[in-house]
């Protein structure tokens, strides 16, 4: 399904006299469809840096992201156009970042149905059930639906995200820590909804500060050095 | 996919020019006036795709070329040199002249009569600029100054015009009561957004914002960026929105060109414009971000 190919990431600043700094360098792997892999190593490792690449938020230096795509067939992430890979961040690829990025003033009820409406081609009404029931599964109270995310708890901000992130079903879905900042029974309830997701195919990446939990979750893992 | 328009080596110099002048000029000389023969090199060889419903940036400090790009793009200004070709579609179909048999895209928009162009425009443009004296006339009714721009459409019937500018009005948040006052009573917020409605009156593909919340209190751009996004979706509307505010562009844009003494320096998707930044402006432009 994603097979990372020798894949560098280096970022020269040039603000402070060309200083380069090599993010990650060489790495490989491979995600086979519906499988979940782990990224391991130290801090500063470049572990966020191979999601962000993948994910194109980052260009990638050198090398190569082969994904098969459902759209467009085999492509390389590393150097598709700016235009496919907004239509593959839309139809297929998801991405959860270890803080809540939404749009301000967009109550929570919104954040998880926009993608829900934009991207399944279901009516208003389904998109609100399916959404209302996350957020009451991930046990994000009532009153606070259509409140901004802005304004709750970093607990809360991260259910929200999560909830954004799967509530479309992408294809692929990249997490870069997405229960660093939960109690230990939002894990579980995270790790049950991810879980689901696998069984309904969607393959993953995914970031998890404990080794423990990762072992758990994933099914192989990647020791970036 | 294909692309709405398609623009390609748009280029507008200032003064007469001479053979050095693109020589001389740009990001690496930082200055676009040429300093052999004076002439200012406002924007050149800008090339890129705006595709249906999509919201692309461009960012650059003042004097980049980006209010320049877009006066090019809305038929104000002519240009020195490049092209613009649109897509065929039903708004053009009173104007098959523009299209060579079979072919999906039109001949060179820029290179048509001042008469066919005005008829592009008011078939597919709409644009809302930073100071709203250049879009309404401020002496004449809210209403009066969208009629005026139906009228240039097309319309000719008053209850339907008058219709129409009070449905627009009603999208942009003004309350109907004021309709028939003019727009050099209300407040900098609600100015910017009876230009919008007048913008929008002709139902546009293409909606050109310059520099539209540059100036307004925090609470009121908002306000205005909220409206912007909502008629986007609604309409399936393609902006190009120029700004020099990063946040701006984060908020509306997936893509972005970042713009420097009339050269595009880099172009890319908004979020690894701000987080991966290649050019040195672009780096120092992010580094700058409050």
């Amino acid at each position: 399904m994603l097979t990372v190919k020798e894949l560098s990431k280096d970022f020269t600043l040039h603000i402070l006299g060309e200083k380069n700094i090599a993010a990650c360098r060489d790495v490989s792997f491979n995600v086979p469809k519906g499988g979940f892999l782990g990224l391991s190593g130290p801090s500063g490792a470049g572990k966020s840096t191979v999601l962000k690449c993948i994910y194109r938020t980052y260009l990638p230096s050198s090398g190569a992201v082969w994904y098969d795509s459902a759209e467009y067939g085999r492509i390389d992430l590393a150097i598709l156009p700016d235009r496919a890979v907004i239509d593959i961040r839309t139809r297929e690829m998801g991405y959860v970042s270890q803080f809540l990025k939404v749009i301000p003033r967009v109550s929570a009820l919104d954040v998880v149905m926009e993608p829900i409406l934009a991207r399944n081609g279901v009516s208003r009404e389904e998109a609100r059930s399916r959404a209302v029931g996350l957020l009451k599964r991930l046990r994000i109270p009532d009153h606070l639906f259509d409140a901004y995310p802005a304004t709750f708890s970093g607990g809360e901000q991260q259910r929200i995200n999560i909830a954004h992130a799967v509530s479309w079903k992408p294809r692929l879905l990249l997490l870069d820590e997405p229960t660093a900042s939960l109690d230990s029974g939002s894990v579980d309830l995270v790790l049950e909804l991810l879980k689901e997701l696998r069984e309904e195919g969607t393959t993953m990446i995914g970031i998890f500060h404990d080794s423990e939990l990762m072992a758990s979750v994933t099914d192989s893992i990647f020791t970036i050095s | 996919m294909e692309p709405l328009i398609r623009i390609r080596g748009l280029s507008k110099r200032f003064g007469n020019g001479c053979n050095r002048c693109l020589s001389a000029t740009g990001p690496e000389f930082e200055t676009n006036m040429c300093p052999h023969c004076g002439s200012v090199v406002a924007c050149n060889d800008v090339s890129f795709d705006l595709f249906k419903n999509e919201a692309l940036g461009i960012v650059g400090e003042s004097g980049s070329g980006k209010s320049t790009l877009v006066r090019l793009l809305h038929f104000e200004w002519d240009a020195t040199d490049g092209s613009m070709e649109i897509q065929r579609n039903a708004g053009l179909d009173t104007m098959p002249e523009l299209f060579a048999d079979g072919d999906l895209y039109s001949r060179n928009l820029l290179g048509l009569s001042p008469f066919q162009k005005r008829q592009v425009r008011n078939a597919l443009m709409g644009i809302v600029y930073q100071n709203p004296f250049l879009g309404l006339r401020m002496n004449v009714s809210s209403g009066g100054n969208i009629a005026e721009r139906l009228l240039g459409a097309g319309w000719r019937n008053i209850g339907k015009m008058r219709k129409r500018a009070a449905e627009l009005l009603e999208k942009t948040e003004i309350p109907l009561d004021r309709m028939d006052e003019p727009p050099k009573n209300f407040s900098g917020g609600m100015q910017q957004r009876v230009q919008i409605a007048k913008a929008l009156s002709n139902n546009p593909l293409i909606l050109y914002l310059d520099e539209v919340t540059t100036g307004l209190d925090l609470s009121v751009q908002a306000r205005v960026l909220d409206l912007i996004r909502t008629l986007q979706s609604e309409y399936k509307l393609s902006l190009l929105v120029v700004s020099h505010d990063l946040g701006v562009i984060n908020l509306l844009c997936q893509r972005t060109m970042v713009m420097k003494y009339g050269r595009v320096v880099e172009a890319g998707l908004t979020d690894q414009i701000l987080q991966d930044p290649q050019h040195k402006y672009t780096q120092l432009l992010v580094a700058s971000q409050l």
